[in-house]
């Protein structure tokens, strides 16, 4: 195969940032992308979390050029590409369901992009080793795929989507066929291949925690709209609204209600003094469960440090590290609360027991109230 | 838990001896309902082929001869019949990959209710009489026939050209009644060759049309060697089309085995042929097979 001159000849990986504008596509009726904005930076590893259903694929075809957007610009670096077709983005892709040519060895999957680029044999050979032992798999190169497990050709996907040295590398649900154990494995492995890489990286799960484990930055997508970017880390701690608390973690929500000075109160407990607020706005608490602990004298607690909540015990769940519970409050609301299972005291909790829980005010989540509760 | 390294030694498990009593039954059972089915097979295809290979090895004296073989070698226009057979069979092969293909890849292409309605167009014509089909070509092809008539008023050509009665109408009139077994094999594996592995194809940098080539092309093969394979074989042995719309021109097996039968009445000459046929198609399918097998080993099952 002679080289293509519309492909550039792959040199040494340096990444590209990638400017998503007014990104719209539209299914009859139905915003897939809604007018969608987004800056990922160059050699970041960003990941769309959301919902199945919530546009975050759709939005990683319009990347690699699957899908035709309704509207809207997208860049690599300074180039427009919303009208340059697939073959012509230059950029790796792992699919969910790997799209390994079955009728090729694992070798000339992936010396594929290497061919078609006009890679001379010696070269291709060279970087096809490489890849392959970049991703573990040494001594593979002559299976075919039919032989591989499920984790090989994982392996076999990704070294086939970065052996051309993209700047720009797509990743949909690229674990989601995997067992448990392997994913979490695989979940470090990805990460430390995009440090050695050092190629920005979109990638797309439903999985908040996979979200959480690999990811640089979060966009958590829903109907269409990026509800919130941000750091994993911000993500958990202040989720912007409902949706996002909802999505990502376990959480109870409980609504505030205001009193004439305009303080936030949850029950008869001060929740927020000094919020800036528009009069008339509502206002929601988001209580991570494994954020409250246990006390055993409510007197104990410093109302400036933490608020306590006390109630009774209605349903106790053992799960192995943690064990999960529900306490009724006396105003009828639920909480839901998570604790390691060394500590004596906790595991002989019984449902109808009455206790205490406590909560720092630096864990307080305030959100404004929204639909998706 | 028995751990003991002697299976021998080991005590009966409980309920172990009623439990194999009721696998034995249960095989048995299955076994049964294969039965009539085997005997539909022994009746109506392993007796009179038997009888065929019988008939083909006796003289008239009902003493062992090869005479009827002899016959085929020695005689030249035996073998001009085996070759038109092939012939017919391979070009009819070709033209209906050359329509199907492509009418295969159009139709896979298509959303799944649309594809519905177009593949109804072309089992419909499937699904009519033989005859009728064979006949409709006749008049459409004879010398005063639809197309002439309209060719020549639109001046396309200016006396009538044979269509028919001869190598022409025939592949004509074949290729149209195989063409939905090679369709539907061909549709069927291309409906297996997931999205992502165009998307894949075009995502490493290869063009549409390196896309098919590399990816496309060889895994849709399985499909159209098993169609291939189904038409040549039903090619080898037709009658009907080649009689009809040969007209005497082109001879094939059947219609030859049909000739002797009316005209002399030997059925040992007749026999033989059909053997001889036989054989060949036997050949060609083992042939396809092992080609196949290979093709298994190199692309794997998909």
């Amino acid at each position: 195969m002679s080289s293509q001159p519309e492909i550039q000849p792959p040199e040494a990986s340096t990444a590209l940032p990638i400017h998503i504008q007014g990104l719209t596509k539209r299914y009859g009726n139905l915003y897939a992308l809604d007018s969608v904005d987004l800056d990922v930076k160059s050699g970041e590893f960003l990941t769309l979390l959301g919902p199945s259903g919530s546009g975050k694929t759709t939005l990683l075809m319009a990347i690699a050029g699957f899908n035709r957007p309704d509207a809207g610009s997208i860049r690599f670096g300074e180039t427009e590409v919303i009208t340059t077709p697939p073959h012509k983005r230059n950029v790796g892709m792992v699919f969910q369901s790997y799209a390994l040519f079955p009728h090729m060895s694992v070798a000339e999957n992936i010396a594929f992009p290497l061919k078609l680029r006009g890679v001379s044999a010696t070269e291709t050979a060279e970087r096809v080793e490489t890849a392959l032992s970049t991703v573990q798999l040494d001594g593979l190169s002559d299976r075919g795929i039919e032989q591989l497990s499920g984790g090989q050709r994982q392996r076999v996907a990704l070294a086939r989507a970065f052996v051309f040295r993209p700047r720009i590398l797509l990743m949909d649900e690229p674990l989601s066929a995997l067992d448990k154990k392997l994913r979490e494995q695989m979940q470090i492995e990805l990460k430390h291949l995009h440090e050695q890489l050092g190629v920005t990286t979109v990638y797309v799960t439903h999985d908040q925690r996979e979200a959480l484990t690999m990811s640089d930055r979060i966009v958590v997508i829903n109907d269409g709209k990026l509800v919130q970017i941000d750091t994993p880390h911000a993500i958990y701690n202040h989720p912007a609204n409902a949706f996002v608390a909802d999505f990502i973690g376990e959480s109870t929500i409980l609504p505030l209600t205001r009193d004439s000075s305009g303080k936030l109160l949850f029950a008869d407990h001060l929740v927020e003094s000094d919020l800036k607020t528009e009069p008339g706005s509502e206002w929601s608490l988001v209580i991570r469960p494994e954020r409250l602990f246990v006390i055993k004298d409510a007197t104990e607690v410093d109302p400036d440090q933490a608020i306590a909540f006390s109630g009774e015990i209605r349903d106790f769940v053992f799960q192995g590290e943690t064990a999960f519970a529900l306490m009724s409050l006396s105003n009828g609301h639920v909480l839901s609360f998570r604790f390691g299972t060394d500590s004596l005291s906790q595991n002989s909790l019984q449902p109808g027991d009455r206790i205490t829980l406590g909560l720092k005010r630096h864990d307080l989540i305030i959100i404004p109230r929204g639909r998706a509760q | 838990m028995n751990v003991s390294a002697d299976p021998d030694s080991r005590n009966e498990g409980l309920n172990e001896k009623t439990l194999r009593v009721q696998g034995v039954r249960e095989q048995r059972m299955l076994l049964s309902l294969a039965l009539p089915a085997l005997l539909a097979i022994v009746a109506i295809i392993v007796i009179p082929v038997g009888w065929l290979f019988y008939l083909s090895f006796v003289d008239g004296n009902g003493q062992f001869s090869l005479a009827n073989y002899q016959k085929m070698i020695e005689y030249k226009s035996y073998a001009r019949v085996f070759l038109t057979t092939f012939q017919v069979s391979i070009l009819t092969t070709v033209i209906c990959i050359l329509f199907g293909y492509p009418l295969a890849y159009f139709l896979a292409m298509l959303p799944q209710r649309l594809a519905g309605i177009f593949m109804l167009a072309v089992l419909l014509p499937f699904w009519t009489s033989l005859l009728v089909r064979t006949y409709a070509w006749l008049v459409l092809l004879q010398r005063n026939g639809i197309l002439n008539d309209f060719a020549i008023s639109a001046g396309i050509w200016e006396t009538p050209v044979k269509l028919v009665h001869n190598m022409t109408g025939t592949l004509i009139g074949m290729a149209h009644i195989m063409l939905p077994f090679l369709v539907l094999p061909l549709y069927g594996s291309m409906k297996k060759i997931e999205r992502d592995m165009m998307h894949a194809a075009a995502n490493l940098g290869a063009s549409p049309v390196q896309s098919f080539w590399r990816v496309y092309f060889p895994l849709s093969l399985s499909g159209m060697v098993a169609g291939s394979l189904i038409v040549f074989v039903l090619c080898l042995g037709f009658y009907v089309t080649p009689a009809v719309l040969g007209g005497g021109r082109v001879v094939m097996v059947a219609t030859q085995i049909t000739a002797i039968l009316e005209n002399q009445y030997d059925w040992g000459a007749a026999s033989a042929l059909g053997v001889v046929l036989l054989v060949a198609t036997l050949l060609v399918l083992f042939a396809a097979t092992r080609l196949l097998k290979l093709d298994a080993a190199l692309f794997g099952k998909h």
